[in-house]
């Protein structure tokens, strides 16, 4: 490892940490903050980083290949296949009618018609990167906006492949001859007919394996318990997954949303989430940093007016035909705003095609920096157009009931109920639950018994709970109560203290060991804490005293105050117990606690009676006697 | 052929309840009833009502027997009537599952029965109090007859209460065995005056 790799990542990182942290203060999408940090430290800033801010977005790149992973995880076959038509109804109009409009307008730029058609093709590409992001931020993936987005953007990752072979065909030189970094194929230069079916070999691989060979791969992994193992193992999916859409000459985004689909149906899900959301996280920053560093601002000082023009002509004509597809779709006016700006820019598959119509010669190189110059430019101008559309235009339309009625879906699909640890004592919680209606998303870290459950019909997942990004990917974000059910107190205690920092405002149910265990539960501030032992020996002393001769009745009615009174005690002594010099306390001072409360159960005796069914008392009160 | 009787007896509390304790044992005693304890048969009020309505098919004369809160009865009788009584199978269309059977209550009160006076404090008698459980029972088909009525238990002695105990287990006996089909009931504002019309006899 070079030291000017370290170097390298220092500055990207460390403009990133700086930045993004700024933007959102101030209010603005993490991208903002990440195309900032990017022009900043690019060539046209402080200088940080030269020429190999391409370099770096192409590692970068792969951030949007577990983005898509992530997205295929989080959508199972079925909705996929719910999906196809708006895929290709909204994709399809998408590109043809943004191509058919930049093509005359380009030429009569005076280029020629081949440069024309393939920087319109070029230039219809939207931005999966910048689009799925703030769709997430905002928290709009699943409005009717949101999915829309998502179909135009997947038919645009499909149609980068015939495009990418077709551009050679407008070429002045060989079309064999050049190949991008990202798209050298194996099996380019083999008859088509070879081509098509390793094309299809891989897609039914990747189908078969992530049925048959992932998911027993993983389990066989996770019985290791090594967390780390888990990790890798997941990068591999992923990394194995495009290396092998790569090979066949497929995009490896595609192979990786199609392997996220495959496995959105299994336990691991989850797991998996969590394992690669970080390293999207990350890459996809640097994608965005490096996005911000190309912006060449030599090639805009040189020719301002033409750029700016061309950045404007293109948002306008993709947002005009995005408008007319939402309004022919019948999205609400809110919606389709959001729908036409998000998708507005052009893409980083408008980087890739660009380069590739550069070393084929379809135009000239000085244009062509001017071109991803406008490429850079639109992309910069998407979290700021949606800003403007936040902030001064949606006020003015209202929120029609349409989007209201997606918000309840949006939550629907989220349970919210979120049900930490599915031993003896969660799953006595599930089943209550569930036969009540209400599905809790489950998380349990035993393979074994995640594997028997999930065989049930119950909707378990495997993960360490403790884990919080396991816990968002499973939901926590939407929930609205969590149910902390882990047998060991202290990996229970560590994942409540955690959601306790970072969501103070979510409702805790905690299981506790015993008494000693309920005071520091509530010392982590959890009010609803249920002691495993006490409503069982509750239970057993009331059958006990109703074996004695006690009315049924009445004992329970003693039992239930029993379980008051103590409930009451726990918290006055929970208090009590910081007076105390040390927090650990001795066996001494556990017999005093034990005493005490023996002490109040005695005294608490009299006021348990019920007096105003007892005749004897209400007799004794009428004669004088009391 | 002889009639079957039901208790439901109903007390929150029997184990404070001399007068109760003493009453009931005339149920035990009594072969031909069935004694059913709900506050121990449902400590958690959970009802259930599949047995209930069976119970009542295979009785002819129901008791309700518990202590008179309020003017009115045990929160778990109450549940009871709410819970049992289903329409279309007591009452509504359909509702004629109880038809022909016969009910009285059986009701400790604390306060004496010149209190249950127009003149007196409480300023209804204890027939009027007991109105709404009259109609629930015509609601259903079911003959109501006048009620077994203990007043004053605050202060009754344990010789007094033998007294009321001998004559529920009389009154069980007759509803037993004899056929009253003749009887006119109405005639009678409590079962005491129907015992003592026996009597007299």
């Amino acid at each position: 490892m070079s030291s000017s790799f370290l170097i390298q990542a220092l500055v990207f990182i460390g403009a990133a940490i700086v930045f993004v942290p700024f933007a959102k203060k101030l209010g603005l999408s993490s991208i903002i903050g990440y195309l900032l940090a990017g022009i900043i430290i690019g060539p046209f800033g402080l200088g940080f980083v030269g020429e190999n801010g391409q370099d770096l977005m192409h590692a970068a790149e792969f951030g949007v290949v577990m983005m898509l992973f992530l997205i295929g995880l989080e959508l199972d076959p079925k909705a996929f296949w719910e999906m196809r038509k708006s895929i290709t109804g909204l994709g399809l109009s998408q590109m043809l009618g943004t191509t058919l409009l930049l093509f005359p307008i380009m030429l009569t730029m005076q280029w020629s018609w081949q440069g024309a058609l393939a920087v319109a093709l070029a230039f219809s590409m939207s931005s999966t990167a910048i689009v799925l992001q703030t769709l997430k931020e905002k928290q709009l993936s699943r409005s009717t906006a949101g999915e829309a987005s998502f179909s135009v953007l997947l038919f645009q990752d499909i149609a980068v492949i015939p495009i990418l072979a077709l551009l050679p065909l407008l070429g002045h030189i060989n079309p064999a001859a050049p190949q991008t970094d990202a798209h050298g194929s194996l099996i380019e230069g083999q008859p088509a007919w070879l081509q098509g079916l390793s094309v299809m070999l891989a897609v039914g691989l990747i189908l078969l394996a992530g049925r048959f060979l992932v998911v027993p791969f993983l389990r066989y992994v996770s019985k290791s318990g090594l967390r780390e193992l888990l990790t890798a193992s997941s990068l591999f999916v992923v990394i194995g997954v495009a290396t092998l859409m790569q090979v066949v000459g497929l995009s490896p985004a595609l192979g990786a949303f199609l392997a996220g689909v495959v496995l959105a149906n299994s336990e691991f899900r989850h797991e998996l989430e969590s394992n690669v959301e970080p390293f999207k996280g990350l890459l996809l920053g640097l994608f965005f940093v490096s996005v911000g560093s190309t912006i060449d601002f030599n090639q805009i000082k040189n020719d301002p007016v033409t750029i700016a023009l061309l950045a404007a002509l293109v948002l306008t004509v993709k947002f005009v035909v995005l408008f007319v597809i939402g309004r022919f779709s019948k999205m609400g006016r809110d919606q389709n705003l959001l729908f036409s700006l998000g998708l507005s820019q052009i893409g980083e598959f408008g980087f890739v095609l660009l380069s590739f119509i550069g070393q084929i010669n379809i135009i000239d190189p000085a244009l062509n920096a001017k071109l991803m110059a406008v490429v850079a430019i639109t992309m910069a101008t998407t979290p700021f157009l949606l800003l403007i559309n936040d902030k001064w235009i949606l006020p003015f339309i209202g929120i029609p009931e349409a989007a209201d009625k997606r918000e309840a879906d949006t939550i629907d699909q989220r349970n919210k109920v979120i049900l930490a640890g599915f031993g003896h004592f969660g799953n006595t919680i599930g089943r209550l639950l569930r036969a009540n209606g209400i599905e809790a998303t489950i998380v349990d870290n035993d393979p074994d018994r995640v594997e028997l459950l999930r065989s049930m019909g119950f909707k378990v997942y495997y993960g360490d709970a403790t884990r919080l990004e396991l816990l968002k990917s499973a939901g926590l974000e939407e929930a609205t109560l969590l149910i902390a059910a882990i047998d060991s107190p202290e990996t229970n205690h560590f994942l409540i203290s955690r959601v306790r920092e970072h969501f103070p405002h979510l409702k805790i149910m905690a299981r506790a060991k015993n008494r000693y265990d309920a005071y520091e539960l509530m010392d982590l501030g959890v009010n609803n804490v249920y002691r495993e032992t006490l409503y069982t020996a509750v239970h057993l002393g009331v059958d006990a005293l109703v074996h004695l001769g006690f009315r049924k009745y009445t004992a329970n009615r003693q039992g239930q105050k029993f379980i008051q009174f103590d409930e009451k005690a726990l918290v006055k002594l929970a208090a009590k117990r910081h007076d105390l010099k040390e927090y650990i306390l001795s066996v001494k001072e556990e017999i005093e606690w034990e005493e005490q409360l023996l002490l109040n159960d005695l005294n608490s005796h009299n006021n348990m009676n019920d007096q105003s069914w007892d005749s004897e008392h209400v007799r004794e009160v009428i004669r004088g006697e009391k | 052929m002889a009639d079957k009787i039901l208790v439901l007896f109903s007390h929150p509390l029997l184990e404070r309840s001399r007068a109760n304790k003493a009453l009931i044992s005339a149920y035990q005693q009594h072969g031909a009833c069935t004694f059913h304890d709900l506050y121990e048969e449902y400590p958690l009020f959970d009802i259930d009502i599949e047995r209930e309505q069976q119970l009542l098919l295979e009785h002819d004369i129901i008791i309700w027997h518990h202590p008179l809160y309020w003017y009115s009865c045990p929160p778990l009788l109450k549940q009871w009537i709410d819970m049992v009584l289903t329409v279309g199978w007591a009452y509504g269309p359909g509702g004629t599952a109880l038809k022909g059977k016969k009910l009285i209550q059986v009701i400790t009160s604390g306060g004496s029965e010149a209190v249950y006076q127009q003149d007196g404090n409480n300023r209804y008698t204890i027939q009027e109090f007991l109105r709404p459980f009259e109609q629930t029972a015509r609601l259903c088909h079911i003959q109501y007859l006048p009620p077994f009525v203990v007043h004053g238990t605050h202060r009754l002695d344990q010789a007094t209460l033998l007294v009321f105990r001998v004559a529920l287990g009389e009154l069980l006996d007759t509803l037993h065995s004899d056929d009253h089909s003749a009887v006119d009931w109405t005639q009678y504002p409590t079962m005491h005056h129907f015992l003592a019309s026996r009597t007299a006899l």
